[in-house]
């Protein structure tokens, strides 16, 4: 697997660990139980944190907390699977989320726009992915109709401005 | 009707490329069939029994000359000469080939129309009064929140892989001619105490394994906040409907399982969160822009006394038995609706050749209308008639086999493509119509009738609405023989309700004689002017029930 | 009592046409399609019909009852007699019609 955050490919600073496992010494992802059940020890540590949440598992457990995260990772079991759309949106709006949030599952190129729309700047892809792909994905489609987490101008915005 | 700006044409442009983008690596293999099918269903592109199936959209079921002679067009070059229009007021065509989709849309794309969204588990077309701008007790054009929902819900980012799929109706007027009760969300247009024009939404209505009708979970939304409403029920919808079992997906399995009052609740909050946010506000001048564009013709003043039209009825018999159940009362004096049935008798519901595409097109522009209409009953509407012209547009349609004298009889039926096409089927269901159609031919013995919806549907998912029929017809497959379910009782009109099944299933050679036996009852126990629906609601089933098990060996 | 054997099918990709499988190579014809009498023979055809599949050739090959009634074969259910001919209310069209019949896929 390799990483791709905003656009290019980057290296993976963080660890996921099990929930029985040690801990490692820099950046650790934990799950939703073990950050909830060793809340305490794991926000006193000094290295960067970060909690990986299933398709059932809405993000707003995490309330303030997730001000103390670096990245919250969010998983596509499937790619039918659509619901970690709208736990990205709701860590960057209601939640006012400013880390990374990362893609990871069988999720699919023709998702990534929507992906990156709602909130995700993090993708886990195959190691065969290129960033041209990623380009490509996200230059599709110029126009979006709807606002979304991206805050990006819509199709009404563009339309009030050629008005002005 | 809505013209594409700049905008909406590069959009749809783009779809295509996207879309070709994605059968080329579906063909080079980079993508299997299973990751390529829910890309290909969000195209409308479905694999049938025979080839693949493509649905264009037909946003709220207005179609411009230009657009029925692109449609003739491509039933021509990438298909076998004809179309089926369905009960959600789109079109299909059942001979695609997959390489040509890309071309397909691209040629739909030069008359502003694509397959964006038909399947998949996204927002489909949004459907809406087929009599829109027409109908006398219209409040509001359908259309314009229409065309902003349908806007708003193309390629949202964040309710394209929903747990199912999600169909939105909308009806303008206090007759529900759209069935929003029955609709994952149906939208009224109401007036207040304060003659405010407003919304009330309905959500978790819907046909199929368990029929809903929808709550109420909006009483009376603002025209500006209808958007924020909407994307409030969907996120609730994303979150929390079932990914576990496609049978438990749909929201009207949600609301049912919270309860209106919970859903209500969770709504709400989504609500207040997005209106505090503003981001989707809809601001007058949006909601006046786009509904300059559903601004009537102007109506020639006229008197509703229109002697030409009198003089045709009184010396033209067949033109005076297509009035009087084909045309419907217009807004402006002197104008009229007029269906035009596709269900000539014996024939396949719903269907029309590129010869009859192209000629309502020719004729659309030799009585300068601007647009046709699809009825999600599968018959199609001129919105806009003058009454002095019905007599020589009669004459047309009577020569492209266009007029038959049915609408709203037994003989006006919505049947689903079932098994002869369709690859979820149990049973055909077109071979049944046909037969129901040729058993109750004869023009007077349906006007005795009177008023009488059969819908059916040739498995559990529905597209013929069965449920909502007067009568309705589920064929099921019994180890591998077609049997057929009736059902009495059910209506998609304000006055919802979904009907009842009656017993056990019909073999395909007594179901006719069943569907005879209780239309026979109701002729012999209505009272005053009622419908057959009226007299099924009085009686309850079980006279019904009674006649068409008649002479079966057991006791029912 | 009538024999049940098996005929392996599947849709072309490029085009959805029905196709059969016929000793290693695909056939738009049922009356030309190999018949498996035993499971083994079925199954080892299903498998090696994966390769259609990788290939691009076809989707979804699965295998279906066909009967032996008075000589002729015949499916056993309604869905693939339908898919064998073409639509019953059109028999203008499809497979039963007399348009370009391709022998081999």
């Amino acid at each position: 697997m390799a990483l791709i955050k905003n656009g290019a490919f980057v290296e993976d600073h963080f660890q996921t660990v099990a929930d029985d496992a040690a801990l490692p010494e820099n950046g650790t992802i934990v799950s939703l139980a073990r950050f909830q059940t060793e809340r305490e020890s794991l926000l006193a540590r000094n290295a960067p944190l970060g909690v990986r949440l299933q398709s059932s598992q809405s993000p707003e457990v995490l309330g303030d907390d997730v001000h103390r995260l670096s990245v919250i990772v969010l998983e596509f079991p499937k790619f039918r699977d659509g619901r970690a759309f709208s736990w990205a949106r709701m860590l960057r709006t209601r939640l006012g989320f400013k880390g990374e949030i990362r893609a990871t599952g069988p999720f699919l190129y023709d998702q990534l726009a929507f992906m990156a729309r709602t909130g995700f700047d993090a993708f886990e892809v195959r190691e065969s992915f290129t960033e041209a792909e990623f380009a490509r994905a996200m230059g599709e489609m110029t126009y979006v109709y709807q606002p979304s987490a991206d805050g990006r101008p819509t199709i009404r915005d563009l339309r009030a401005r050629a008005h002005t | 009707m809505y013209r594409y700006d700049e905008f909406d044409a590069r959009f749809v442009a783009e779809r295509v490329a996207q879309f070709r983008y994605q059968v080329e690596r579906r063909l080079s293999g980079e993508l299997t069939e299973d990751e390529f099918k829910p890309l290909r269903l969000m195209n409308g592109l479905y694999l049938q029994l025979h080839a693949y199936m493509l649905r264009i959209a037909v946003p709220y079921g207005t179609l411009a000359p230009k657009q029925l002679r692109m449609l003739a067009h491509i039933a021509r070059k990438y298909d076998k000469g004809y179309g089926h229009f369905t009960t959600r007021q789109n079109i299909q065509f059942n001979w695609i080939k997959l390489v040509d989709v890309p071309d397909t849309l691209a040629d739909l794309a030069t008359v502003e129309m694509h397959a964006i969204q038909t399947s998949g588990n996204c927002i489909r077309n949004v459907t809406a009064d087929h009599f829109a701008g027409a109908a006398e007790d219209e409040i509001e054009d359908p259309r314009i929140l229409s065309e902003i929902v349908r806007q708003w819900s193309s390629l949202h980012p964040e309710f394209s892989f929903l747990p199912r799929k999600f169909k939105i109706a909308v009806s303008g007027s206090e007759h529900d001619r759209a069935a929003v009760k029955f609709h994952d969300v149906g939208i009224e247009i109401i007036r207040n105490d304060k003659g405010e024009t407003g919304y009330r939404v309905y959500a978790g209505g819907g046909m199929g394994r368990t029929p809903y009708i929808g709550h109420v979970v909006g009483d009376f939304v603002a025209k500006k906040d209808i958007l924020a409403f909407l994307e409030a029920v969907m996120r609730v919808y994303n979150q929390s409907g079932r990914r576990d079992n496609i049978y438990k997906a749909r929201i009207k399995i949600l609301v049912n399982a919270l309860g209106a009052d919970e859903m209500r609740r969770q709504v709400m909050r989504e609500f207040e969160e997005i209106k505090a946010s503003g981001t989707l506000d809809v601001p007058a001048e949006e909601v006046a822009n786009i509904a300059r564009y559903f601004a009537p013709p102007a109506f020639e003043a006229s008197s509703d006394d229109v002697p030409e039209y009198d003089t045709a009825r009184a010396s033209n018999a067949a033109f005076r038995a297509w009035t009087e159940t084909n045309i419907s009362r217009h807004r402006a004096p002197g104008y009229a609706i007029a269906t035009i049935s596709l269900k000539p008798i014996g024939g396949v519901p719903g269907d029309a050749t590129h010869e009859q595409l192209d000629a309502l097109a020719d004729l659309l522009d030799a009585y300068g209308m601007g647009e046709l209409r699809v009825s999600h009953e599968q018959n199609l509407v001129l919105p806009h008639v003058r009454k002095k012209d019905l007599p020589a547009i009669f004459a047309k349609l009577e020569a492209l086999g266009l007029a038959t004298p049915n609408a709203g009889l037994v003989t006006d039926i919505i049947a689903c493509p079932g098994l002869d096409y369709c690859d979820l089927a149990n049973a055909r269901s077109i071979p049944i119509a046909q037969r129901i159609s040729e058993r109750f031919a004869d023009l007077d013995r349906q006007h005795n009738i009177g008023e009488l919806k059969i819908k059916i549907s040739g498995c559990i998912n529905a597209c013929g609405h069965h449920h909502a029929g007067h009568i309705g017809v589920l064929g099921v497959d019994k180890k591998g023989v077609e049997y057929y379910q009736l059902q009495l009782g059910g209506s998609g009109a304000e006055d919802a309700s979904i009907g009842e099944i009656l017993g056990p299933a019909f073999g395909e050679h007594e179901i006719v004689d069943a569907v005879e036996g209780v239309i026979d009852v109701y002729l012999e126990r209505r009272e005053s002017d009622e419908r057959f629906l009226d007299t099924v609601r009085r009686l309850g089933i079980d006279p019904f029930k009674e006649r068409a098990y008649a002479g079966w060996a057991f006791h029912i | 009592m009538a024999q049940t054997d098996q005929i392996l099918t599947a849709n072309r990709l490029r085009d959805g046409e029905v196709a059969y499988w016929a000793a290693g190579r695909w056939v738009a014809a049922l009356d030309q399609a190999e018949v498996f009498q035993d499971d083994a023979s079925a199954k080892a055809a299903l498998k090696a019909a994966d390769a259609s599949v990788q290939d691009r050739t076809v989707v979804n090959p699965y295998l279906f009852d066909v009967r032996r009634e008075a000589g002729v074969l015949r499916p056993v259910k309604e869905r693939e007699i339908i898919r064998a001919a073409g639509p019953t209310v059109r028999l203008d069209l499809g497979k039963q019609s007399s348009e370009a019949f391709d022998v081999s896929l």
